[in-house]
C-alpha cells in the first residue's frame, strides 16, 4: 500500500488555464487522485498577480484547444510564456519541479523552445507537432511505452505500458534534423513511444530500430493507428535533458479509473495513465 | 482610412514535407470525375494593415505565422505557376474570423503595435490538365463557397479589411395601416417575415388602435417572435382532422385536435407525472433529477436550412446553439449528440437540383463543423447517427443536442424590475439577420444567394469563455435569469425574459463588431455566443471582474422595468415601443386542416399469393447474402470514421463508449456516463431512434419504433427503464398541406402511446416545419417526416454496464420479445426491393421485458446485449459476433419463417448473451414473457444457422 503524504502536505499543482483548455479538470482529478492539491489559474490571474509561479511545486499545462488552435496548436499559449512569463516559466523549469504539458499544453511547450530543449539554451524551437499525417483529428486508445533509461522523474519506475486516448489533429512529433532525433535518443529524452496495442516492455525491440536515411521516411515501427499521427520514431512523449519537463500527446489524465478502459466490461484493465502523476508526486515527496 | 497597404504573406511546406490537406483536396476532385489527374498543393494567406513597417510584418510572420520546422514564409504574392492554375480564396466582409481576431492580438503582444486588421485565405495550386472552366468547376463544388467566401482564379486575391463605415441611426417606418390585405401578403412576402394573412391583419389591427405605423424593428419583432421557429404556432394550432376521403365540410367538432403539443406530447408527461422531472416544455432544455446533489439538462435542436447553405457553418453554430440552450439553464454540458440525415453519397451531379450543394461536400461540411465545436469546447460528443435517403439531397437534417450537469435547483429563473439587462459574450454584427423567419420558410433555388447574411460561423472558443464565467456567476448567485441569444436575437431574448415585466434597452450600447448596422439589425442580428443576463445593480461589479478573469465582453444595455413595455431606443430614437402583452399573446391561433390515412397501421392481411411475389424477389438470394448487402448499406456500416473525429473521452467520464469490444470497433447501443464531480458510481445513459424509412410507410409505427428504439438501446446497457426520459424532434414538411400535418398528427399520436407504454416522460422538444425545397421547375420537394427521439437514463451504478460485443465462447444466446412479419419500411425491403405489408407495432410485453432485463444486468446474469433494429435480429447477431470476434451457431429462429425471424423488424427485441451457469436463474427471471433461447456461442468466429449454413462467414 502507497502511503501518500498527509493532506497538509499535498503539493501545490498549477493547472495553467488559457482561454480556450478544456481538459484542465481532467489534469485536475488525475493530480488530486494521485495525491496533489491541484489549484487552476487563469493565465490574467498571473498576469495580474493574483497568484504567483513561485508558490507552486509543479505545473500542469492540460489539454484543449487554447485560443482556438488560431496559428497552430500551442503556437499563442507559447507566446504567452514567452512574452509574459519568460523569467518564471525558465526559473520553475531550472529548479527542477516537475513540468507535465499534454496534448495543447505539450504542443506549447515545443512551440515555446521548452521541450526537447536546444543546446544552445535560448528559447527557440527546434521541433514541431505537425498536423496528423492522415490530415484529421482523430480520438482514440494507444499504448504507450516508456523508456526505462529516459531520465523523465514522471515515468520513472513504470513497470507497464500506459494505455489511454489520443484526442487532436496536430500530434506528428517532428524534429528539426536528424542530428536532434538523434540527440533526443542519446540523451533518453524520448520518454515514451506508440506501442502495438497489448504489447509489453519491449524496449530492446525499439532500439533495434536503425536510423533511417530520411525525416520523411517512414520511422515507424508501429504504424497506423497504433502510431496514430505518424511521429516520427513513434515519439509520443519528450522529456527535456534533465528530466523534469515531459510532453506527450496522450491523455493519461483520461484512464485514472479502472472503468475508463474502452474494454473494462470484457474484464480488461491495467495501464492506468495516474501512474504518471503519482511518480511525480512521489518524486516531489522524496524532494526534487 | 482609404488606400492603405495591405501586407500580404504566405505560408506553406517546405519541400519534402507534405501538408495532408492537399491529398484530402486531390482526393476530393478525384470525385468530380475530371479526366486528368491534379495535384493539389496548399499556402495559408494572412493579410494585415496598420501602420507596420516591413519589418514588423516579417517577424509577425517568422514568429507567429510560420513553424520554423515545416513551413516556410514569403511576403507579398508568389508569382502565377507556369502549366497550373491557381485559387485563392477569402471570406466576405463581416464572415467571423477567429483566426485573424487572434492574429491581431498576437501581434500587438509581440509588440507590432501598428497591426490594425488581419485576414486569412487560402490559395490552391491545381497542377493537371485543366481549363478554366474546369477549374470554375472544382472552386465552385469544392473550394469556396460564395455564401461565406470570394475567390479568383489565376489571380492574387484582395480581402476587405477596410470596413469603416459611418454610423447609422436610420428607422424606416412602414405605414402598415392604410394597406389592403393584398399590400399586406406581399409587405410579409418582400420583407421575408413569414407571416400569414391573418397574422399580418392582427399587427395592422394593433397599429391602427395605437394610432401609428410600426417601425422596421417592431415589424421585425413581431415576425421573429411569432415564428413558427420561435412559438411553434403549428404544434399550437388548432387541427382539424378528417379521414382520407371524407371533406372537411363534413368533419364534426369531435375530431378537432386542441393543440399536437398539448393534446399528445405534453399530455404524456402530465399523466405520467413522474417525481423526477424537474422541469419540461418551460425552460430552454428539459431538467431531471441526477441525484440528490445534481440535476441533469437534455436539449435537441436541428439547424437544416442553414446547414443546406453553409454546411460547416450551420452545422457548427447548430452546436453552439443548443450547447447556449444549457447554458440558459444554467447548467455545465458535459455530453453532446448529433443525428444526421444526408443525401446519398453517391449521387450523380447531374440530377442534383439547382443551387444544391452535392451531399458529399453537405457531409464533410456538417460533420467538420460538429467536430469543431464539441471538441473546442472540450464535451464529448458521444451519441448519434447517420441516415442517407434521396429525400435529403437539397434539405439534410442537422439534429444537435447536448446534455449538461448543474447543481440542484440552481438554476434562478425569476428577473426583478430593476435588474439590469446584461449581454456577455461575443459581438454583434450582421450575421444572422432573420434566422428565426429564414428557418421558417421554405429553401428556394435562390436561397443561398439572399440568405448569405442568414449564415453564421461560430467561434467555440468565445463560447468556452461565456461558460466559464456564467458558472461562476451562478455559483456566486449573480443573476436572477439568463437566456441565451439564438434566433430573433435580442428581440427574443429580452422579449421573453421581460415578458411579464417589461424591460427598456439602449441599442447604442451593444458593443459591435463593426460599425454601420441600423438599429432594426442590432436588434434582431443572430450573431453567435452571446447570452441575456438579468443581474441585480449591486452584481454588476462582481460580474465584470469574473468577465475580466475569462476575457468575455459584457454590456450593461437597459434594465426591467414593470411596466409591461418593450422599449427600445437607439441615443432618442424611438426603435421599438411595443405592449409585451400583444408581443406575446397578440399572435391568431392557426387552425390547420389535416387528412390522417386510416389505412395506415392497419394494412390488409397479405394473401398467400402477395406474400408469395414479396418472398419470391429473394429467388436466388441466401440470407447471408441478404446479410452482406444490409451490412454494406450505409446506414448500417460502421460510422467509425466519423465517430473517431469527435473527441469523446474529454471530461474522463466515459464509462461505456460509442466504440466497444475487441478491437473497439463495434457499435454501441448507448453510451454511459460518470459526470466528473459527482459522488459515487451513479451516471447516465444516452441514446437516440430514427427511422424514416418505417415513416414513409406509416407515421404512428416510425414513432412508437423510434420511441421503443431509444428505450431499448438504454436499458440495453443497463441504464433504470424507470428512470428514462424522452425528448422529440420532429423535422417535418409543410404543415398546410393536409397530408403532410395528418402524419404529424399519426406520429404524435405514436408518440403519446409509446410515451405511456414505457412511462417515459417528454421533457423537451422542438419541431423543424417546412422542410420542403422548390426545385428549379417549380416543383415543391418536402422531406422525408423524420422524427428523432433522444432518451436519456439513469444509471445507478456504472460498473454494472454491460457492452454489445459477445464476450465468451459457450455461452448461451437468448432473443427476448416477440417477433412478428412486420417488415413495411424495413431495411429488408430496401436492399431486395420488396414491399411488405406490416409496419412495425408497439410491443406489448416489452415494459415487462426491460424490467426482467434489468433486474438480470444488476444481479451480473448478462453478458452481452445488443438491440434488434434496421436488418432485424441478423443484423444484431452479426454485429455482436464481430465485435467480440467470435461466433455464433444458432439453434433456433425463435419463428417460424426464416426470413421474418433474421429480418423482421418488430419492436421491443433484445440479443442477449448469458453463461451457461446463470441460463436458469435467467429464465427465470422472464418467466411469463417471451424469449426464446437461439444458439450458443462458438470459438469458430461468423454466425451459423441451424441448418448448418452460414449466415455470417468468421
Amino acid at each position: 500500500m502507497l502511503h501518500y503524504p498527509a493532506v497538509n502536505a499535498r503539493p501545490r499543482i498549477l493547472i495553467l488555464y488559457a482561454s480556450g483548455t478544456n481538459r484542465d479538470r481532467d489534469a485536475a482529478a488525475a493530480c488530486e487522485l494521485a495525491g496533489g492539491a491541484p489549484e487552476i489559474v487563469h493565465v490574467n490571474q498571473l498576469r495580474a498577480g493574483e497568484r504567483c509561479w513561485s508558490d507552486y511545486q509543479m505545473l500542469v499545462l492540460p489539454g484543449g484547444f487554447s485560443y482556438g488552435d488560431a496559428l497552430g496548436a500551442g503556437r499563442l499559449v507559447a507566446l504567452d510564456l514567452n512574452v509574459y512569463f519568460a523569467d518564471e516559466v525558465r526559473a520553475f523549469v531550472e529548479s527542477g519541479k516537475p513540468v507535465l504539458g499534454i496534448c495543447n499544453g505539450f504542443q506549447a511547450l515545443v512551440k515555446a523552445g521548452i521541450l526537447p530543449g536546444c543546446e544552445t539554451g535560448d528559447a527557440a524551437q527546434c521541433a514541431t507537432l505537425a498536423r496528423n499525417a492522415r490530415g484529421h483529428f482523430e480520438c482514440r486508445w494507444v499504448t504507450l511505452i516508456p523508456n526505462p533509461e529516459s531520465p523523465c522523474l514522471f515515468t520513472r519506475g513504470l513497470s507497464e505500458p500506459i494505455y489511454c486516448p489520443v484526442a487532436h489533429g496536430e500530434g506528428n512529433f517532428i524534429p528539426r534534423d536528424e542530428a536532434m532525433l538523434m540527440a533526443l535518443r542519446a540523451r533518453n529524452q524520448i520518454a515514451l513511444t506508440y506501442g502495438r496495442q497489448g504489447s509489453v516492455l519491449r524496449r530492446e525491440e525499439e532500439l533495434a530500430v536503425e536510423a533511417q536515411p530520411s525525416l520523411l521516411g517512414s520511422w515507424s515501427s508501429v504504424g497506423y493507428p497504433d502510431n496514430p499521427n505518424g511521429s516520427v520514431a513513434d515519439i509520443a512523449g519528450i522529456c527535456n535533458a534533465q528530466g523534469n519537463v515531459l510532453g506527450l500527446m496522450p491523455h493519461p489524465e483520461n484512464h485514472i479509473y479502472p472503468w475508463q478502459h474502452p474494454r473494462w466490461t470484457r474484464g480488461e484493465g491495467g495501464g492506468l495513465g495516474l501512474a504518471l502523476f503519482q511518480a511525480a508526486i512521489r518524486a516531489l515527496a522524496c524532494g526534487v | 482610412m482609404k488606400n492603405q497597404v495591405i501586407y500580404r504573406i504566405e505560408v506553406r511546406a517546405k519541400p519534402g514535407f507534405n501538408d495532408a490537406r492537399c491529398a484530402a483536396v486531390a482526393a476530393d476532385v478525384r470525385t468530380l470525375g475530371l479526366s486528368a489527374p491534379v495535384a493539389v498543393e496548399i499556402a495559408d494567406l494572412y493579410f494585415l494593415s496598420g501602420a507596420l513597417s516591413e519589418d514588423d510584418v516579417a517577424r509577425v510572420a517568422r514568429r507567429l505565422l510560420c513553424d520554423p520546422v515545416t513551413q516556410t514564409f514569403a511576403l507579398g504574392a508568389s508569382p502565377q505557376p507556369a502549366g497550373a492554375h491557381s485559387v485563392e480564396v477569402v471570406l466576405r466582409p463581416g464572415v467571423t474570423d477567429a483566426v485573424a481576431d487572434e492574429l491581431v492580438r498576437a501581434a500587438h503582444a509581440l509588440g507590432a503595435r501598428g497591426v490594425e486588421r488581419a485576414a486569412t485565405g487560402i490559395r490552391y495550386t491545381l497542377r493537371g490538365a485543366l481549363d478554366t472552366e474546369q477549374v470554375a468547376r472544382i472552386v465552385r463544388r469544392l473550394l469556396a463557397n460564395e455564401v461565406i467566401q470570394v475567390f479568383t482564379i489565376d489571380e492574387p486575391v484582395t480581402p476587405h479589411l477596410d470596413y469603416a463605415a459611418e454610423d447609422n441611426p436610420r428607422i424606416e417606418i412602414i405605414p402598415i395601416r392604410d394597406a389592403d390585405d393584398d399590400a399586406l401578403v406581399k409587405l410579409s412576402r418582400e420583407r421575408r417575415l413569414a407571416l400569414n394573412l391573418e397574422e399580418m391583419r392582427a399587427i395592422r389591427h394593433y397599429f391602427a388602435e395605437i394610432g401609428r405605423d410600426p417601425t422596421d424593428a417592431e415589424l421585425e419583432t413581431l415576425a421573429q417572435t411569432w415564428s413558427e421557429h420561435c412559438v411553434h404556432k403549428t404544434f399550437k394550432a388548432r387541427v382539424q382532422v378528417v379521414g382520407e376521403g371524407s371533406s372537411f365540410a363534413d368533419a364534426k367538432p369531435a375530431t378537432v385536435i386542441d393543440g399536437l403539443l398539448k393534446t399528445y406530447i405534453k399530455r404524456a408527461t402530465d399523466e405520467i407525472a413522474a417525481p423526477w422531472v424537474k422541469s419540461a416544455f418551460v425552460d430552454n432544455a428539459g431538467v431531471i433529477a441526477f441525484d440528490d446533489e445534481f440535476d441533469l439538462a437534455f436539449k435537441a435542436e436541428t439547424h437544416n436550412h442553414p446547414s443546406a447553405v453553409e454546411p460547416f457553418g450551420g452545422a457548427n453554430t447548430g452546436v453552439g446553439g443548443v450547447i447556449r440552450d444549457i447554458i440558459a439553464v444554467s447548467a455545465r454540458p458535459i455530453a453532446n449528440t448529433d443525428v444526421l440525415c444526408f443525401g446519398p453519397q453517391d449521387w450523380p451531379f447531374e440530377a442534383l437540383p439547382e443551387g444544391v450543394l452535392h451531399p458529399r461536400r453537405v457531409r464533410s461540411g456538417v460533420i467538420a463543423g460538429i467536430e469543431d465545436y464539441g471538441n473546442k469546447m472540450g464535451i464529448p460528443t458521444v451519441s448519434g447517427a447517420i441516415v442517407y435517403d434521396a429525400g435529403y439531397i437539397a434539405n439534410p437534417l442537422v439534429y444537435c443536442g447536448c446534455v449538461g450537469i448543474a447543481p440542484a435547483n440552481a438554476h434562478p429563473r425569476a428577473p426583478q424590475v430593476g435588474d439590469r439587462i446584461v449581454v456577455l459574450g461575443g459581438r454583434t454584427g450582421r450575421d444572422g439577420l432573420r434566422g428565426a423567419t429564414f428557418s421558417s420558410a421554405a429553401l428556394t433555388r435562390e436561397t443561398g444567394d439572399v440568405a448569405g447574411s442568414s449564415v453564421q460561423i461560430g467561434n467555440p472558443i468565445v463560447e468556452k469563455n461565456l461558460l466559464e464565467v456564467v458558472m461562476a456567476a451562478r455559483d456566486a448567485k449573480l443573476y436572477h435569469a439568463i437566456t441565451d441569444c439564438g434566433a430573433g436575437g435580442l428581440s427574443s431574448a429580452v422579449g421573453e425574459m421581460g415578458a411579464a415585466l417589461g424591460a427598456q434597452v439602449q441599442l447604442e450600447r451593444v458593443p459591435l463588431k463593426y460599425a454601420g448596422l441600423a438599429p432594426w439589425e442590432i436588434w434582431l442580428s443572430e450573431a453567435q455566443e452571446r447570452m441575456v443576463l438579468a443581474v441585480p445593480p449591486h452584481n454588476l461589479a462582481a460580474l465584470q471582474a469574473i468577465c475580466d478573469r475569462f476575457d468575455c465582453e459584457m454590456s450593461d444595455i437597459g434594465t426591467f422595468t414593470g411596466d409591461g413595455w418593450l422599449r427600445v431606443s437607439y441615443r432618442d430614437l424611438r426603435v421599438c415601443d411595443l405592449d409585451m402583452r400583444f408581443l406575446h399573446d397578440g399572435l391568431p391561433r392557426r387552425t390547420l386542416r389535416a387528412v390522417v390515412d386510416g389505412r395506415r397501421g392497419q394494412a390488409e392481411e397479405e394473401t398467400a399469393r402477395q406474400k408469395d411475389q414479396r418472398l419470391s424477389r429473394l429467388m436466388g438470394l441466401s440470407p447471408g447474402q441478404v446479410l452482406a448487402k444490409m451490412l454494406a448499406h450505409p446506414n448500417v456500416a460502421s460510422k467509425e470514421d466519423v465517430i473517431r473525429l469527435y473527441d469523446h473521452e474529454v471530461q474522463g467520464g466515459t464509462v461505456i463508449k460509442p466504440l466497444v469490444g475487441v478491437g473497439n470497433h463495434g457499435p454501441s447501443d448507448a453510451v454511459v456516463i460518470k459526470p466528473q464531480g459527482t459522488r459515487g458510481l451513479r451516471g447516465f445513459a444516452l441514446a437516440c431512434g430514427i427511422n424514416p424509412s418505417i415513416g414513409k410507410r406509416d407515421p404512428y409505427a416510425m414513432a412508437v419504433s423510434v420511441a421503443d428504439e431509444a428505450v431499448r438501446n438504454l436499458v440495453c446497457v443497463g441504464a433504470d427503464p424507470a428512470r428514462i426520459a424522452l425528448l422529440d424532434n420532429f423535422c417535418w414538411g409543410d404543415p398546410e398541406d393536409p397530408e403532410t400535418l395528418g402524419a404529424l398528427v399519426e406520429a404524435c399520436r405514436g408518440c403519446y402511446d409509446a410515451a405511456l407504454r414505457y412511462r417515459a416522460p417528454f421533457i423537451s422538444g422542438k419541431d423543424s416545419l417546412n422542410n420542403t425545397y422548390l426545385d428549379g421547375r417549380g416543383h415543391r420537394v418536402s422531406i422525408p417526416g423524420t422524427l428523432l427521439i433522444s432518451a436519456i437514463g439513469i444509471v445507478d451504478d456504472v460498473t454494472r454496464c454491460i457492452t454489445m460485443d459477445l464476450k465468451r465462447t459457450g455461452s448461451r444466446v437468448y432473443l427476448l420479445g416477440e417477433t412478428r412479419d412486420e417488415m413495411a419500411g424495413s431495411l429488408f425491403d430496401e436492399v431486395v426491393g420488396a414491399v411488405s405489408a406490416h409496419a412495425p407495432t408497439l410491443p406489448e410485453h416489452a415494459s415487462a421485458l426491460y424490467a426482467a432485463l434489468h433486474r438480470a444486468i444488476l444481479a451480473g446474469l448478462v453478458r452481452a446485449a445488443h438491440d434488434c433494429s434496421e436488418g432485424g435480429m441478423a443484423v444484431a447477431l452479426a454485429e455482436m459476433a464481430r465485435a467480440g470476434r467470435i461466433g455464433i451457431r444458432l439453434t433456433s429462429l425463435g419463428h417460424a419463417e426464416p426470413w421474418v425471424a433474421l429480418f423482421s423488424e418488430s419492436n421491443g427485441r433484445i440479443v442477449v448473451e448469458v453463461a451457461p451457469e446463470h441460463a436458469p436463474a435467467f429464465e427465470a427471471l422472464l418467466h411469463g414473457l417471451p424469449w426464446a433461447m437461439i444458439g450458443v456461442t462458438t470459438e469458430l468466429p461468423g454466425v451459423w444457422l441451424p441448418d448448418g449454413t452460414p449466415l455470417l462467414d468468421g
